[in-house]
């Protein structure tokens, strides 16, 4: 039973966390804006989220509860495994060998964001009409 | 990692940009010093930055790894009546550049804001998610 809920909140809350991560990324690109020789770095989100859904499908997360029965819960831990962290191809080159595009960062910023609370309010919809399922009435 | 963290990378990039910014504020208050505690003239000094990591991870903001001197030689200004002036009459003035500094303040007062934004936007971002399932 809680295994079904919690298949019905998984892929927002897998959406979520990587969208939180994103949001680190981008943050640090940012604040890197003026160190020389820094890279600017992101990751596919698509690519990733694919592969954090087959992950959680397939083998379970990262760690999970150490079952001795059948009957014991799998529960598991979505652990933060390295992203496969690419570089942004800069369309400005700058002297100081830093590829932080200040214009782009913001807008991908503000973009993560907002799809970061897309993604809260679908889930809190979901969660919404889960309750109102089990409401006898 | 946690969704906190992004407040370390936003806060230690604020850190590092008004450290920057003071060190603005230095070389521009100190543009026409002329003698100092060791009896020479004012060196403007520049901030080097450098990216940091978290342990285990390739982010975790910036900070200010050495504060240098600028090693552009020094300004001479003909003052023959001044008390610091040399045998030929020359003071040597500071090597402050005043266009460059005001630049340095721009840019570093644009990144400021840049990460202050950042800072409120997740913080809005965390609020909301404290919220999930209410209502």
């Amino acid at each position: 039973m809680i295994d079904k809920l919690d298949n019905e909140l998984r892929f927002q809350q897998d959406a979520m966390s990587l969208r939180a991560e994103r949001q680190q990324v981008l943050a640090n690109n940012i604040a890197n804006a003026d160190t020389p020789n820094f890279r600017a770095r992101d990751f596919d989100f698509s690519a990733e989220l694919a592969s954090s859904l087959q992950k959680s499908h397939t083998q379970g997360r990262g760690m999970a509860l150490a079952t001795t029965s059948d009957r014991h819960l799998h529960a598991d831990s979505s652990s933060v495994s390295s992203r496969d962290l690419l570089y942004r191809v800069p369309d400005q080159p700058s002297l100081d060998g830093n590829t932080v595009d200040m214009d782009r960062e913001r807008a991908q910023f503000t973009d993560n964001a907002v799809r970061y609370q897309a993604s809260l309010t679908f889930l809190s919809s979901r969660l919404q009409s889960l309750k109102t399922a089990m409401q006898s009435e | 990692m946690s969704m906190f963290s992004i407040f370390d990378i936003a806060g230690s990039a604020l850190s590092a940009q008004s450290q920057r910014m003071n060190v603005t504020a230095s070389n521009l208050a100190n543009a026409d010093t002329t003698s100092g505690p060791d009896n020479q003239a004012y060196r403007a000094r520049q901030v080097v930055f450098e990216s940091q990591y978290q342990a285990g991870s390739s982010i975790g903001g910036v900070r200010v790894s050495q504060v240098v001197e600028d090693g552009s030689p020094m300004r001479q200004e003909y003052r023959p009546g001044d008390p610091l002036a040399d045998e030929s009459g020359y003071v040597t003035m500071p090597n402050v550049e005043p266009v460059g500094e005001m630049v340095n303040m721009i840019s570093a007062s644009r990144s400021y804001q840049a990460n202050v934004e950042v800072m409120s936007t997740s913080k809005e971002m965390m609020l909301k998610t404290l919220t999930l399932g209410e209502a």
